[in-house]
């Protein structure tokens, strides 16, 4: 088991910093010169130059590498090119509701989309399997943006039960936070549902033409407890692996749906330092969402071991 | 015909799937009774119905298929059954093993949890009860060590040692009738023989009923006192093994022991093969199923089903030609 986990977090850090580099490369090759962006275009070029070397831009490629990851191993991330103030904090301060976000999100997608695979699997070729799976169709062919403005159009323009945009913050309570989260994840689950729906119900059939299920039955098992006990548990493997990479998705869409929904997450910060070539700020919060997806990957590759007895061995 | 004796009475049973080919009838009017502690036999090739007259006795069909006639424990009608009823039965009355150890045990449950289950639902035993006995049941169908390999993985087993497990969980219960289907066929060799002796001993040191399915004539010579072959979903020869051994009457049952390997056989000598195919079960003749690979098929053969012919003390031939058949077949057994 600790050699499984050893070897996990080996693959895990050379991916980290595949995924440095290339976004090291990715944002230097980007045209456009921050110093330049922030001055104007009438402003000097000593002054540039100037202001260039402060933000020590005139190193060479790779030790303005080895500065960045070395400040990330520190915690030091440099300061904002437009606010002057610690990257660290500006990222911190939006984290604050973009995890929730994700995670209410995430919640979500894994009760619906559990709930209707297993739903639709167990009454296979019924008529609720069939209603059910054409509603997911259109789950998938739904773009994020437009169904959150069908949202809003519904619950904050004409039933008033929650409010257009913006966020609420925790220090009013937990609730006013949830509340203000609850359509941009809505809307953000909802095509992620659709498809982990999907998944779910065609893994769940696999598992049910096994032949041990047909073994627990002959054991005076009813269809509703194989159901539980033994096929579930074998259908979560593809259930989680397609869930891992959901996470990745659902962090790419916060990115539009925090643009829809005026909510100041990183998502939105990412946007707006892409517009003002902010690009500390930008090349800090991409490696923060490259690690996150990384690790979340890494959370489920662990979690194999603990559902599936027979992974522990194959890896040792 | 209710015979009080009988544990399981099944009387023309009829079975419908519904296969990619259309519905297809995979069990004709197979009927047969069977007492406390008596062992019968179930032979033929792949897709003749054993498979499915096994199922629909644990209810086990899928929920398509279209089952007719009767089957009765006991004298209660089993047929039809609803699913929560038979599942008070299954793994407790009647136990299955099957074919595949390999596929048959759940690979994400420990042995002792799988074998434990009937014992928790059919006796309502406790965590620690059943821990016990399930210890119990393992030393006896031989799995070396059962107390630490009772939370041991399926993965971690050989197919006979699985195949042992999946003995023991289909003989938890106690159950009056054990249903073996192929149970040594995915086995190695040298552990069929093994496996087929566990299974003799515990029928007969428990009085259990067992229906034992193979296509294999020698398992079946070796292990059951009744036997009936079938062919295209029906019964084509019944009665006590050694007496159908002795005097086979049906042309197909025939063709099968003259198909199987012998040792000793000359060098180059090919394999004695039942020329034809088995006919589609979607798409049966109206006579006998076999006719068209059967040497001796008259035009009769094909008008109309044949009759069961009786030619001896419960032993029964479904043949119009049997005058014929057995006569030609006199001193099958040293051919």
């Amino acid at each position: 088991m600790s050699v499984f986990v050893l070897r996990r977090v080996l693959t895990l850090l050379a991916t980290l910093v595949g995924a440095s580099v290339i976004i090291f490369l990715v944002l230097d090759a980007l045209p456009g010169n921050a110093a330049q962006m922030l001055m104007g275009a009438d402003a000097s070029a000593d002054a540039v130059r100037a202001l260039t070397v402060k933000f020590g831009l005139d190193q060479p490629l790779a030790v303005r590498y080895l500065q960045w990851i070395k400040g990330l191993v520190v915690g030091d991330l440099g300061n904002s090119y437009v606010y002057g103030t610690p990257v660290a904090s500006l990222i911190a301060e939006r984290l604050v509701l973009t995890i929730p976000l994700a995670i209410m999100s995430m919640l979500i997608t894994v009760v619906l989309a559990l709930s209707a695979g297993i739903y639709t699997a167990a009454n296979h070729n019924k008529l609720g399997d069939v209603g059910v799976m054409s509603l997911t169709q259109i789950g998938i062919a739904l773009p994020n943006f437009w169904f959150a403005i069908l949202l809003v159009l519904l619950f904050a323009v004409r039933l008033q039960w929650l409010s257009a945009g913006g966020f609420a913050g925790w220090d009013d309570g937990i609730w006013l936070g949830v509340k203000s989260l609850l359509l941009p994840s809505i809307s953000l689950a909802v095509v992620q549902a659709a498809i982990l729906a999907r998944v779910t119900r065609s893994a769940v059939l696999e598992v049910l033409r096994e032949d041990f299920v047909r073994t627990a039955r002959a054991k005076g098992l009813g269809k509703r407890e194989v159901l539980w006990s033994h096929v579930l548990r074998n259908a979560m493997i593809p259930v989680m692996t397609v869930m891992g990479l959901q996470f990745a998705n659902l962090l790419a869409g916060t990115i539009v749906i925090e643009n829809v929904f005026y909510l100041p997450g990183l998502g939105r910060l990412i946007f707006q330092s892409i517009a003002n070539r902010d690009l500390i700020v930008v090349r800090n919060c991409v490696m923060l969402l490259a690690a996150m997806v990384v690790i979340v990957n890494f959370v489920v590759d662990v979690l194999y071991a603990f559902i599936d007895p027979r992974i522990k061995v194959h890896d040792l | 015909m209710a015979d009080p004796a009988s544990l399981i009475e099944v009387d023309n049973l009829g079975v419908r799937l519904n296969t990619s080919r259309g519905p297809a009838q995979a069990v004709r009017g197979v009927s047969f009774a069977l007492k406390r502690g008596e062992t019968l036999g179930l032979v033929g090739e792949s897709g003749c119905g054993k498979s499915v007259t096994a199922l629909s006795l644990m209810g086990l069909l899928p929920e398509s298929a279209v089952v007719t006639g009767s089957v009765k424990l006991d004298g209660n009608e089993l047929a039809r059954l609803p699913d929560a009823d038979y599942c008070k039965l299954r793994g407790n009355r009647i136990s299955m093993i099957f074919q595949e150890p390999m596929t048959a045990l759940n690979p994400m449950h420990t042995i002792g949890h799988q074998v434990a289950e009937p014992l928790r639902r059919h006796k309502r035993y406790s965590a620690a009860q059943a821990r016990k006995e399930v210890i119990a049941l393992l030393d006896r169908v031989g799995l070396p060590d059962p107390a630490k390999r009772i939370d041991a993985y399926p993965h971690q087993f050989s197919g006979g040692q699985r195949q042992r497990v999946t003995i023991a969980m289909a003989l938890a219960c106690e159950p009056d009738l054990l249903i073996a289907d192929e149970p040594t066929t995915a086995l190695d060799v040298t552990i069929q023989g093994q496996i087929l002796d566990l299974i003799a001993d515990l029928v007969e040191e428990r009085g259990m009923s067992m229906i034992l399915i193979s296509h294999d004539l020698g398992v079946i010579a070796e292990n059951v006192q009744r036997m009936m072959v079938m062919y295209g979903g029906t019964v084509v020869e019944s009665g006590p093994t050694d007496e159908v051994f002795r005097r086979m009457g049906h042309p197909y049952t025939q063709g099968l022991f003259r198909a199987r390997p012998k040792l000793g056989a000359r060098k180059g000598t090919r394999l004695t093969t039942i020329s034809g195919t088995v006919p589609e079960l979607a798409d049966l003749p109206v006579g006998c199923a076999f006719a068209d690979r059967c040497p001796l098929a008259i035009d009769q053969c094909r008008a109309a089903m044949p009759p069961m012919i009786k030619v001896g003390a419960g032993h029964v031939v479904r043949c119009t030609r049997t005058d014929v058949s057995m006569a030609a077949n006199v001193g099958a057994l040293s051919a």
